[in-house]
């Protein structure tokens, strides 16, 4: 790192000639990609969008605010239940119904952070937790919101996203992808300038000690607040980008576990990087699509299942993603506390000075 | 009805009441609430259900086996991942205790898949006992007197015993207990071992009740959580009377007000507490440095 001299260094988005250069390589390749390869890749391309947005606003909420959330699943349910409800009830354009959505999880978000302004550690994660759990039961019981059964959701039309009715469908997963990315994008670059200004450093500054913040002058029942209602709104928005792509949402798709996958994206990439949360999402994405079809892997597919026929059982099988990625969060947590973003940092040191 | 309402909360509260003691003695000395605590209990129930119907054992050597394995399960988590973790802040270790969880719920989908199996245990939720107006079955009588008797026998363990004693000076101050002979880490896994055994044998008396399938512990280890934060995740005494309060509460509230909303009571109980008494309701309200 080179020395900042003054306070527009610190703040610009992009420091050198050639990271723009690299900057734009990237976005012309994002456009590209969906003509390069197979749908279904395309398909997990807007996957991967999606996680990289809950994995961005969770690092928010845990990794530069140090408030610890079991219960983010709640919001994506939120996300994806209130944007459906409002399209297919209200006939509101999708992007509204979407935005309505995320606000209105971004207002329980709100609600959560009010409890946890006076609740650490374990306390607060039995809160969070207890709001996840809370949401799945209501929605499972709940007539309006489907109940067991869930919901259909419609496919939004092209002139659908801004106007109330339209004849295109999107339908295709090249399609979604021009809708769903750019979402992506621009809430990664918010998040990224975001933490840039006054209310990314009051939110550092309440991670390291919210004791010593709150002497310093930093609000902390604004900023926390203010970092639940933030973090459960790019959540929000995921959910509803998400009831989009699945096209069918119910409460068990929201389940206790969902959350602790979100967890998983933040830690794996690397806790108070926003980077590192884009290649948790991108990594873990891609690992779980996967491992819910291990058997149909090259060689280790068919080892894997006359291992199970001979010891294990064969129905069991899928079961092996959930025992995989545990593994991967302790083994990340134990040895590389700093996830993929620390790889990638020492990795970028080493080649500095290369070959010393 | 309210005394039966009563009788089958008590019986579910003494389930959760052994989570939340279990999930209280490993706070108190690692400072790390343990997901992993349920499905810990419910490899081990397999455990039992493995020994007595494949392996054809009776159900006494079964159940020692379970408690033997649970014992073991509880020192490795500890020996082999915690200790080792490079960063042991409390967000990390509550993440490694998650990852554990996924790792043996993944197991015992692998191995048992996800049937719903009996456990036979030798004592009947059929055969009931009139009292009054209300019913209790010899299963509930049991999972009473086994709770009571292993906090009974928890107690005169930490204040008898010397490696009890060694426990609780290890909560205290570890650096202390170390200064005075103490081998905190032995002790530390003796601790895990410990409320891993306690977890087991809630699991085996729940899984008589519900079905033995690999979400055994899922809700009820979120209860016993709840039930011990409840309590002030510090106090052994307000984790078991937490659990109680929680599984009467969550009851009346199924009898009375809405059963499909039963399970979200309890956790709605937690959120309320936590509002007014942010430590739970019976541990001194933290004070820390900065």
């Amino acid at each position: 790192m080179d020395m900042r001299r003054d306070y527009y260094e610190d703040i610009q988005l992009l420091d050198s000639k050639a990271l723009w250069f690299w900057f734009l390589m990237l976005i012309a390749s994002l456009i590209i990609l969906p003509f390069l390869v197979p749908s279904y890749y395309v398909y997990i391309a807007n996957y991967m969008a999606i996680n990289v947005i809950v994995a961005v606003g969770l690092n928010i909420l845990v990794g530069y605010t140090g408030q610890i959330s079991l219960g983010h699943a709640g919001f994506f349910a939120i996300g994806s239940y209130f944007t459906v409800l409002s399209v297919t009830n209200l006939h509101l354009p999708f992007l509204l119904a979407l935005l309505l959505a995320a606000i209105i999880a971004a207002f329980f978000g709100f609600l959560l952070g009010l409890p946890a302004l006076r609740l650490k550690g374990p306390y607060l994660a039995i809160a969070t937790l207890a709001f996840g759990m809370a949401i799945t039961q209501v929605i499972g019981r709940w007539q309006i919101f489907g109940g067991r059964m869930g919901l259909e959701v419609p496919s939004p039309t092209l002139q659908g996203l801004l106007f109330s009715d339209g004849a295109y469908l999107l339908e295709s997963d090249r399609e979604l992808y021009f809708l769903i990315l750019p979402i992506a994008f621009v809430l990664t670059m918010a998040a990224r300038n975001l933490m840039k200004t006054k209310v990314g450093r009051a939110f550092i500054a309440i991670r390291d000690s919210d004791i010593a913040a709150e002497t310093m002058g930093v609000n902390l029942v604004y900023y926390k607040t203010l970092a639940f209602a933030i973090s459960a709104f790019y959540t929000g928005i995921a959910g509803g980008l998400y009831a989009i792509l699945i096209g069918f949402i119910n409460p068990s798709s929201f389940s206790f576990v969902l959350s602790i996958y979100f967890l998983a994206f933040v830690i794996v990439g690397g806790l108070g990087s926003i980077f590192g949360s884009i290649m948790g999402g991108v990594v873990m994405t891609w690992l779980i699509l996967r491992l819910d079809k291990v058997q149909e892997l090259p060689y280790l597919g068919s080892i894997l299942s006359a291992f199970s026929d001979r010891w294990m059982s064969v129905i069991g099988l899928p079961n092996i993603s959930s025992i995989v990625l545990g593994l991967i969060i302790i083994l990340i947590v134990v040895f590389e506390p700093l996830g993929l973003y620390g790889f990638w940092i020492r990795t970028k040191i080493y080649w500095k000075t290369w070959p010393f | 009805m309210f005394l039966q309402l009563l009788i089958s909360g008590l019986s579910f509260g003494s389930l959760y009441a052994l989570i939340a003691i279990a999930m209280v003695i490993i706070y108190k000395t690692s400072e790390v609430p343990n997901f992993g605590q349920g499905e810990m209990a419910m490899i081990s129930t397999f455990v039992a259900y493995a020994l007595l119907e494949s392996y054809g054992y009776s159900f006494a050597i079964s159940f020692i086996g379970a408690l033997i394995f649970a014992a073991a399960l509880g020192v490795f988590l500890e020996f082999v991942f915690l200790r080792r973790a490079k960063d042991p802040n409390t967000l990390n270790l509550i993440l490694i205790t998650l990852g554990f969880e996924m790792v043996l719920y993944g197991l015992a989908g692998w191995k048992w898949g996800a049937d719903q199996r009996d456990l036979r245990f030798p004592v009947s939720d059929f055969d009931i006992v009139n009292l009054g107006s209300a019913v209790i079955s010899y299963l509930n009588i049991a999972t009473l007197l086994i709770t009571l008797i292993l906090m009974f026998v928890l107690f005169l363990f930490f204040k008898y015993t010397k490696v009890g004693i060694a426990m609780k000076a290890t909560q205290q101050n570890a650096v202390a207990a170390r200064i005075n002979g103490i081998r905190t880490n032995r002790i530390l896994s003796i601790t895990w071992a410990l409320s891993s055994v306690i977890g087991c044998v809630a699991g085996i008396l729940l899984a008589p009740i519900a079905t033995l399938d690999p979400n055994l512990m899922l809700e009820p280890l979120l209860k016993g959580f709840a039930s011990a934060v409840l309590g002030g995740m510090t106090s052994l005494v307000g984790a078991a009377l937490g659990g109680y309060m929680l599984g009467i509460i969550e009851n009346l509230f199924g009898g009375y007000v809405s059963i499909e909303f039963k399970s979200v009571v309890a956790f709605m109980t937690i959120v309320l507490v936590l509002c007014f008494k942010p430590s739970g309701l019976f541990a001194r309200h933290y004070v820390r440095r900065v």
